[in-house]
């Protein structure tokens, strides 16, 4: 009896592992095919792909530097990817990350700069914590908009970005304003967070900073809550079908308000990071700052899964700061980009997964034909 | 027998060296240089191009290809700078924005050597090159003020930076000195890149009368220009020659201001030898790192004389051009 029950337990542990496995292999298979077609794209535009795989290499993970900066992206990355990933386990888009990533910065600046005289640790902890409520409550308003009049969020969302970066940009140049200068003032020292490069010298020339642990704990959190709690569930189950959530005695509207203030709690903290450990001030914006951007791309190669987004956030980080070196060794920058394109097509696209369940499919009918034939 | 092979190898190697040292017709220099952009990258028709443009005089007398670095965001600056700095010699960096960047590689890398433009970082291997925008502001609005029928000129800026309030305190400084009586009227887009602003504001100070107008407001002088072809009032270009902007020619003339002037002189000072870190270069109407140019044919004589006195005036120190709003206000015409 005993046997029987720990033979099934093996055989569904070896499930869940061929299942993780497959769930491993079909993003690694599509992100090596991309890079192939990168390749043989690079050498049409007339360059030598082995010097742009290998700039790129060098430039993301050469040295301790390089491996420094890449998770200085890498940090940002995975805030913001966990941002738009946390909206669509919803059902929403988080189109509205990047304005809260410049909402939490540009609070980051008034806490940071205006209250002064703090212990270190607390001023750290506020300014990290207010920057991450101003883009929750950017992005919850665009939620209780969604939920209360039914606005769709992406619009909403476009439109909030645009109020942030002016905003940012207004108080840049007037309240927060250094000299007449381009940038906002500095933060006090005693908000500045912990970089690598003040413990260990070999990373002098990063401003990796202790941010990438919050990161990683944030994701690991929202898995955490995502997948064991009753509200992570309720989220899902809104995601799933918002209908059955809602006949199964879910509060639709309530859920979309959190998820979408959860989603901007995550950008904000990545702009409250940019700010208290890399920056340490807020630059005039040109235009967006593109994070929040590039967050879609690292959701969806992440599978909107906490986890995965680690690894693709890794993985984007690599390709950013590869990005120059292929530069400075004479690629286009437009071929980067094309190359980092193609990435998330293949990715996304889930094409490896798609091929093999058909090419199963076929093989399968082909069978039981033979078979019939055979009979 | 192996040894002497190996002898023999080297000495052949050696000879090759020679050779080819030989074969160089041009002078190689020693160092290599390269740049990094802004976030407008190459192609921007304006600021990064012309910069490119004084490596690209570089090159060809000197004989070393640059090195291009294009950013795609403002939080990259530092790292691409010091990504840059491990590659070549000699890095510049084109914008102001570089400011904060640009102190934090100096420091990092302090046996390479920073260029700057448009903004000062204080740092012992950095030279820093300023234009003094308000001396060719200056020339443009002498020629606008003498230009002007209905006594109202235009200034339209993009954000409101002291690097832009340069332009402006020089332009009216130069239409106070030949037309005290015109008014000038004073618009801000807040932006860079787009042309529907500028458009916009240049079409409601031609509805306030203006019929000259100066703009320094990058991408966003584009609507201005355009507004100048429907209405028909004169636009004033900025930073390059602007005249083929314009399709019915009404682009007056264009406040030029030389950055590749800037870089080329740079890399100069590092190829003889001469670099000086910690330096700030000023270019002006004296340097001819600023002027204004009329390929547009659209200055009628008189009006370019005049110019041209005012312009040995600013050279020979006998008119202080005001580079601040502050300034301005202490400013007294002088009549030519």
């Amino acid at each position: 009896m005993d046997l029987q029950k720990i033979n099934v337990q093996k055989s569904e542990r070896k499930e869940n592992l061929d299942n993780l496995i497959k769930q491993l292999a079909y993003p690694l298979i599509a992100i090596i095919t991309s890079f192939v077609v990168g390749g043989l794209l690079v050498a049409a535009f007339g360059s030598n792909p082995i010097v742009a795989y290998s700039a790129m290499l060098r430039g993301s993970l050469g040295d301790i530097t390089s491996i420094g900066e890449t998770l200085v992206i890498t940090t940002y990355l995975i805030l913001t990817g966990l941002s738009i990933a946390f909206g669509f386990r919803c059902g929403l888009f988080n189109i509205g990350a990047e304005g809260q990533f410049v909402m939490g910065a540009i609070t980051a600046v008034w806490i940071g700069w205006g209250l002064k005289g703090l212990p270190p640790f607390l001023h750290v902890t506020l300014t990290l914590v207010g920057g991450a409520l101003a883009g929750g409550f950017w992005g919850g308003f665009v939620g209780w908009l969604k939920a209360r009049l039914g606005s769709h969020e992406v619009i909403n969302g476009i439109m909030m970005n645009y109020i942030a970066v002016q905003l940012s940009n207004f108080w840049v140049r007037t309240s927060l304003n250094q000299d007449g200068k381009a940038f906002s003032v500095e933060i006090a020292d005693s908000a500045k967070l912990w970089r690598f490069s003040e413990t260990f010298s070999v990373f002098s020339k990063t401003r990796l900073s202790g941010g990438l642990f919050v990161a990683i704990l944030v994701a690991l959190v929202a898995y955490y809550v995502l997948n064991k709690t009753q509200k992570g569930f309720e989220i899902r189950a809104v995601g799933f079908n918002q209908h059955a959530a809602e006949y199964g005695g879910i509060n639709v509207k309530n859920n979309i308000i959190l998820a979408m203030f959860s989603a901007g709690l995550f950008a904000g903290l990545a702009g409250a990071i940019m700010t208290s450990a890399m920056q340490y001030r807020v630059n005039q914006l040109m235009g967006f700052t593109g994070f929040g951007m590039d967050g879609i791309a690292v959701a969806l190669v992440g599978n909107n899964h906490p986890i995965g987004v680690i690894i693709s956030a890794l993985l984007f980080g690599i390709l950013q700061k590869g990005g120059p070196m292929m530069q400075i060794e004479g690629i286009a920058k437009e071929v980067v980009f094309i190359v980092q394109g193609i990435l998330i097509l293949f990715v996304a696209a889930n094409f490896v997964r798609i091929m093999h369940d058909k090419y199963k499919i076929n093989k399968e009918l082909k069978n039981s034909l033979n078979k019939r034939e055979g009979k | 027998m192996l040894k002497r092979a190996l002898v023999l190898v080297l000495v052949l190697a050696l000879m090759l060296t020679m050779f080819t040292a030989c074969g160089q017709k041009q002078a190689t220099a020693n160092v290599t240089f390269g740049m990094v952009t802004d976030t407008g990258g190459l192609g921007d028709k304006s600021f990064n191009d012309s910069a490119w443009a004084g490596f690209q005089k570089a090159e060809k007398e000197y004989g070393v290809k640059p090195t291009i670095l294009q950013s795609t965001k403002q939080e990259d600056y530092e790292p691409n700078l010091g990504a840059m700095a491990q590659k070549t010699d000699l890095t510049i960096a084109v914008g102001f924005l570089f400011e904060n960047a640009m102190k934090a590689a100096a420091d990092q890398y302090p046996d390479k050597k920073f260029g700057v433009i448009d903004t000062v970082a204080d740092k012992p291997n950095v030279t820093s090159v300023l234009f003094k925008e308000h001396e060719g502001s200056f020339l443009v609005g002498v020629i606008a003020a003498l230009t002007t029928k209905t006594n109202v000129i235009g200034f339209i800026g993009g954000m409101e930076l002291e690097v832009i309030k340069k332009f402006e305190a020089g332009f009216k400084a130069g239409v106070m000195s030949v037309n005290p009586n015109a008014t000038i009227l004073v618009d801000y887009t807040g932006d860079f890149g787009k042309a529907d602003l500028g458009k916009e504001l240049a079409i409601k100070q031609y509805t306030q009368n203006a019929d000259v107008i100066f703009h320094a407001s990058g991408a966003c002088g584009i609507g201005v220009i355009q507004a100048a072809d429907e209405k028909g009032f004169w636009a004033i270009g900025v930073d390059q020659d602007q005249s083929k902007e314009s399709k019915n020619n009404k682009v007056l003339c264009s406040m030029i201001k030389r950055v590749d002037t800037g870089t080329y002189t740079v890399i100069k000072s590092l190829v003889d030898g001469k670099f000086e870190g910690g330096k700030t270069i000023v270019l002006g109407l004296k340097e001819e790192g600023v002027g204004y140019s009329d390929n547009g044919k659209n200055v009628p004589k008189d009006i370019a004389e005049k110019t041209e006195a005012y312009r040995k005036a600013i050279i020979d120190g006998k008119i202080v051009v005001p580079a601040t709003i502050d300034e301005l206000s202490k400013f007294k015409p002088v009549q030519l």
